[in-house]
This record gives structure tokens, sequence and C-alpha cells, in this order.
């Protein structure tokens, strides 16, 4: 499901987005890919694929040269001096779906990678050219940064560049001041197979159609008066959301845990204990343990519902006398 | 704050609670009934909760029956006004200094919302990021960014979105509420709000000039696209009991002024991993479970950080039992635990030495995870449109049904 080389070039190409690309055999290591176009007159990136200890990802993207201490970033980020770490191989393939040694800012075009933060090297506006990998290992693509934040922004994403080789101090005066970057959605479960899936998890990114068309159309128009988060914040308004706002699925949703403590509380004992009361027993039981869960469920669906109408509410176009 | 610590010290003897500060005396626990006394509130005693039960046909809310929520101001006035059919509003808040949430932060909010549930009354939920920018230094941005957060977790704890109205300083602040400030703070001299939140000549006028901003949400002439027209509306104030000074402050200036005092009902405070003399701290991610902790996390923070109060051998514990009133375990589960019978259970069984520390942390690490993973759920299901809904200054035809 990911954007595979053709197609991002193929985007480039819509955008009019100067690029010169270059193919050469699979390189995996910065020191490989300069054999084949270190004499491009363009300048090598070295990218970075972190993560933190709340599964937060992070793409730094940097000149070949620059030093990147991650010790530093990371207290910039406010996540304490040890919160980066790099991202298990796993998540190169969920996430960013790109292969190994082919981290590179373009695998945002991604949908799993929404939520992963960019961070620019400033020294790539003083360059004329970068380099980087066009989502395949077997290719290397140079532009400048004005093509890059144009490909940028025509995905949602506001490019913001920062000097990757300041170390201010953080303290309790001074917030660090990178805390922006820190992506503020964890990623929604239907995107990493994380542990049980229920049946709302499998077929979290399809539905809530509702949602995301009518969020699609103004993805780039935030309700004003609220919106003032930090500029830095990749612009979307597009979010998978559950699909509590579904009721086929919300019924579904319930139904499962009724029946589930049904099956669990009709057993060989508790058919001897009860013998012709076990009926009500089990819906005496069954009513207690689950009420409040299925009142949240509930409260989750109305919610939802309520903001579907709110939304299209703020966009409705009253009937022309 | 400053002004408060130096009396402390003077009076070395004393617990230091005021919004910014807790601690207990040296190396002890906080002293509620002193606390109670001290600041001249109420306790919460067995025939309220009953009263609650009666008035509201379900059963009390385990903060209630577990005395969590323990002490208030009025709360009888507003039962006493519920059963002659005059409906109130629910007023608390959440100062959004940090991203991760732990259960003490939660702890008011699931309670309120359990309020919100059983009396079918609206609620305002402020966000006090102007304070935080204040007291924390943080950035205006910042402080909205993390109050947008917060409302994610809050709304999260299940509150009704046709009966709940959540707004960030930054953005409401002006108009009506506005001019409910001016009102408050005209009766309040400075000498009185330095006695009350101890501010000292080197304070900045800013934090001086904060506390009508937590005081007038308790009026509802405050939130006119809400309560016009009902300016006899009480409001009820749950809150943990080291706000009271605000609120104190709030009830002393109401009636000059030609309002309701508002009521409050408040909570203990929810004790550290480390034991009751240790303290939550955000830089400390061991001191607390939060709610982005993972299964694993929250097994190891309670196998390797709780304090307990077993006996150190197996043979002493089953002689001695365990001393329960530091246990902390067992303290989690009598905010956490829902089914009285089986906490009387395990608190026999733990205090007695016949069940063993390890079993008592396996059943809290259940209930824990529980919980967290259904807050995640909640969590994921929150979307920025519908903070936006949530947070959209909109009238709420239907907060009393």
């Amino acid at each position: 499901m990911g954007y595979s080389k053709d197609q991002l070039l193929a985007l480039l190409k819509e955008l009019q987005i100067k690029f010169s690309q270059y193919e050469h055999p699979v390189v995996l290591t910065v020191e490989a890919q300069a054999k084949y176009v270190g004499n491009t007159g363009g300048v090598l990136s070295k990218n970075l694929f972190m993560k933190d200890k709340k599964h937060r990802y992070y793409v730094v993207s940097a000149l070949a040269d620059t030093k990147v201490d991650l010790k530093v970033l990371s207290q910039r980020l406010g996540l304490g001096k040890g919160g980066l770490r790099m991202a298990p191989e796993e998540a190169l393939g969920e996430i960013l779906q790109v292969p190994l040694g082919c981290v590179t800012p373009f695998a945002v075009v991604n949908e799993s990678a929404r939520h992963v933060s960019l961070l620019l090297d400033q020294e790539f506006k003083s360059q004329e050219c970068c380099i980087f990998h066009p989502l395949s290992n077997d290719m290397s693509i140079s532009l400048n940064t004005q093509g890059l934040d144009k490909f940028l922004k025509s995905i949602g994403r506001n490019p913001s560049y920062i000097d990757l080789e300041a170390n201010p101090s953080v303290g309790k005066d001074q917030p660090p001041d990178l805390a922006a970057f820190v992506p503020s959605d964890s990623p929604v479960l239907s995107v990493l197979p994380e542990k049980a899936p229920s049946s709302q998890d499998s077929t979290g990114k399809s539905v809530g159609a509702a949602t995301n068309s009518a969020a699609v159309t103004a993805k780039a128009v935030k309700p004003s008066g609220n919106a003032q988060n930090v500029k830095e914040k990749p612009v979307d308004s597009v979010q998978p959301s559950i699909p509590a706002a579904d009721a086929g699925k919300f019924v579904e949703e319930l139904l499962d845990r009724a029946s589930a403590l049904l099956l669990s509380e009709i057993s060989e004992d508790s058919i001897k204990q009860h013998d012709g009361q076990l009926g009500v027993e089990v819906a005496n039981n069954i009513k207690k343990c689950v009420r409040e869960d299925l009142k949240n469920l509930a409260t989750i669906f109305k919610n939802t519902a309520y903001t579907e109408g709110f939304y299209a509410g703020t966009r409705y176009q009253p009937k022309r006398l | 704050m400053e002004k408060i610590e130096d009396k402390n010290r003077q009076q070395e003897e004393e617990q230091v609670v005021n919004p910014w500060e807790v601690s207990a005396k040296e190396g002890g626990k906080i002293d509620y009934d002193k606390l109670i006394d001290k600041f001249g509130c109420q306790r919460l005693d067995q025939s309220f909760v009953d009263r609650v039960q009666r008035l509201t046909c379900r059963p009390p809310h385990v903060f209630l029956r577990r005395g969590i929520f323990f002490a208030h101001r009025d709360f009888n006035d507003i039962l006493d006004a519920y059963e002659r059919g005059e409906k109130f509003y629910l007023y608390t808040g959440r100062g959004p200094s940090s991203e991760a949430l732990h259960l003490g932060h939660l702890i008011p909010f699931m309670f309120t919302k359990y309020l919100q549930d059983a009396f079918k009354v609206p609620l305002v939920i402020q966000l006090t990021d102007d304070e935080k920018c204040m007291w924390k230094n943080l950035s205006v941005e910042e402080s909205q960014r993390l109050a947008r957060e917060n409302a994610k977790d809050i709304i999260a704890c299940g509150f009704d979105i046709s009966k709940t109205f959540i707004f960030s300083d930054f953005d409401y602040v002006g108009g009506a509420f506005y001019k409910n400030m001016v009102k408050v703070a005209k009766c309040v001299t400075y000498n009185k709000v330095v006695g009350i939140f101890g501010f000292t000549g080197e304070d900045h006028i800013g934090k001086v000039s904060f506390p009508p901003v937590q005081a007038v949400p308790s009026f509802p002439s405050s939130f006119p696209h809400l309560f016009s027209g009902k300016d006899n509306l009480r409001c009820l104030i749950p809150c943990a009991i080291d706000q009271d000074p605000y609120f104190r402050m709030t009830r002393d200036v109401a009636p000059r002024i030609g309002y309701h005092k508002p009521a409050l009902i408040e909570s203990l405070f929810f004790p550290a991993l480390q034991g009751e003399t240790g303290k939550m701290s955000a830089s400390d991610p061991n001191s607390a479970i939060y709610v982005t902790d993972s299964a694993k996390d929250i097994k190891h923070k309670v196998n390797k950080h709780a304090f307990t109060g077993g006996q150190e051998s197996i043979e002493k514990h089953r002689q001695y039992g365990a001393n329960l009133e530091v246990d902390i375990p067992i303290k989690y589960l009598n905010f956490f635990l829902e089914d009285d019978a089986e906490l009387e259970h395990i608190k026999k069984e733990y205090g007695a030495g016949r069940m063993l520390t390890g079993e008592v942390k396996k059943r809290l690490t259940e209930v824990l995870t529980e919980l967290v993973e259904r807050h995640r759920r909640a969590r994921a299901a929150v979307t920025d449109e519908m903070v936006d809904a949530f947070m959209a200054v909109r009238p709420l035809p239907n907060m009393f049904d």
C-alpha cells in the first residue's frame, strides 16, 4: 500500500518540481551512495529513523556532515537525555514503508507515516541541491529545498528547518525548544498491529468514511478560533477515528462483549450450582459486569456522531432564498 | 509560595497544602483531619453517601464509598435543592503543565463523570493554560498545545458532549467571563491574596491577578451561551483538596456580588508509587502509572517500585501480616477495585499474613491494566474535530436531560 518510487517521481513531475535522478546499484550507506552520486554537485543527506519511549516516531534528515547529537536532540524535544533511540527494523517497513537503508523525508508521503515527525536540517537551505532516496535504494534524486518544501506542502505537511547542531540548555526555566516537534498523537492501533485486535481495529482505516471524506475536502482549513496550534505541527485534520460512529460496528462490539461474558458464565459448575435459575443468574451477572463498559462505548459513539454533525453544521451552506 | 514556605520553616511541624505545593510533616503522612480543621470544610460522612444513593437511584461511586472524596462545603445545600427539583452544574478543571497524565490526574475527572451521569447535570471544564504559561514559564503556544492534548485524555474519561463544555483560558477569557473576573478582583485586596496564596513582592503581576480566572467559572453568568437567564443556578466543584484556597476566596466574594457560593466536594491526594511520603513527579516516571504505560510497564512499576507493607520474609509475613497503613498496592486497590467484597477479603487475608504481597500486586496489575487499556481505547477515538466540538462555544439544549 505504500508509495512506490515511480509513484513518487510521477508526483514530483506533476507538481512541476525540478529534480535530477540517478540510478545506481542498491546502496545501504551514505558512503556507498557517495561512490555513485558524490560528484553530481548536490550534497548528500543522512537520514535517521528514530523512536521515543512513547512509541512516537521521528525522521531526522541532515547534511551528511552535520553532527547530530541524539542526546542533545532528545533533550531539546523534551524527552529527557536517553529518550530517543533508533527505531526497530519492523517499524521501517510498517510505518515508513521503505526498505532498510532507505530512510528519506519523502517517506512521509505514506498514510502510515502521518504521525511521524519530520526534522530537517536548516543547512539544506543554503545548498544548491540535496540528495535523497526516492523511496528506493537503487536511485537517488537531487533537488533544492524549494522543491522539497513544495512537495511537503502538497501532502499537507509544514516544512520546518532547524539548527541540528545547536545545543541550548534545557531546564526548569528553559523549556525544550523542539517540544513542538513531538507528535501529538500516538500511532492509532489500526496502524501498528499490537495486542488482540478487537472487532473494530482491523477495519479501522476504511470505515469512518463519513468523517474522513468530510475532513479531506476541508483539510487545510481548521475551524478558526480554536486552532492556535504551534505552526510546526503538520496540518492535518484527517484522523482515522475508530469507527464508533458506525452503528453496525458499534452493535457488533456490544454483542461480542455480551456473548463473551455469557459463554464464560455458563460452565458445568455454574449449571450444577444454579440449575433452573441459571438464566436469571447469568442475566444479572452480565448486566452487572458489562453495564459500565457498554455505557462507555455508547458515550464514545454518541460523542463521535455529535462531532460529525457539528463539523457538518459548521460548513453548512444556508438555503438560498 | 515562598511566603508559605517561610511560615513553614518557622513552624516546622506544619504540613504544607496549597495549589502549588503539597508536603506532609517530616517523614509523615498528610493529616487530613488537621486539614479539614485548618481549612474549615466539612467531613463527608456515610449519611451523605446514602443520601446520594437515594437521590440518584444507583450505587454510589467507588470514590464515595471508600472515602476518597471525603470533604465538602455546602454539598447538603446542593442535595436539598436537587430534591426540590432545582438542578445545578458541575465545574472542574486541569492545569495543563505536561502531556503525560497519570492516574492521579484522572481521579477528579472519573468522579465528575459519575456525578454528571448520576445527577444528569451539565459540566464546564477549565483548562488553565494561562496559569501554566505563567507558573511553569511555558510559551503561549506550548501551553495551548498541551491544553488540547490534555483535553483529549479528559474527553476519554467518557464525558457526554451534549452536556459538557471544555474551554481554555486563552481562548475563552473575555466578554461576560471577564466582566465577572473584574467583579471578583474588585473584592479581593492585594493583602488578602498574598495571605491566601503566599505571593511576594518578587512575583510577577500575572500570578497575582490569576486567582479570579479560576474563581469565575463558579458563576453561571460567566457562560451566557449556556446559562443565560439562569442566574440562580448552583455550582458544585469536585476537586482535590489542595484547590480549596481558590474557592475559599470565591465563596467569600460570591455573596458580595450577588451570586450563590459554589459548593465543593474534595478528594484525598493520590499517593505516589513509592509511598505516601514520596512525591509524584513528572520527572520520575516510576513514581506514577501513566495513561500511556503499556501492560508491561504497569507490571514492572507495580512489582519493582510500589512501596509495600509486607514483611521482609515469608515466615515473618505469615506471622505478623502486612502493614496496611503504608501498603501502596492496597491503597491503589482502594481507589480502583470496584468490588467491595473482594477488597475486604484481600485486606483481611493480607493483613493477617495469609495472602502474600505478590498476589496483591498481581491483582493490582490486572485492575490497573484494564483501566489504562480502557482509557487508551477511548482516547484513540478522540479526534481533533471532537476536541473542537467539545470546546466550541455552543448552546447545550439537552444539558439537563
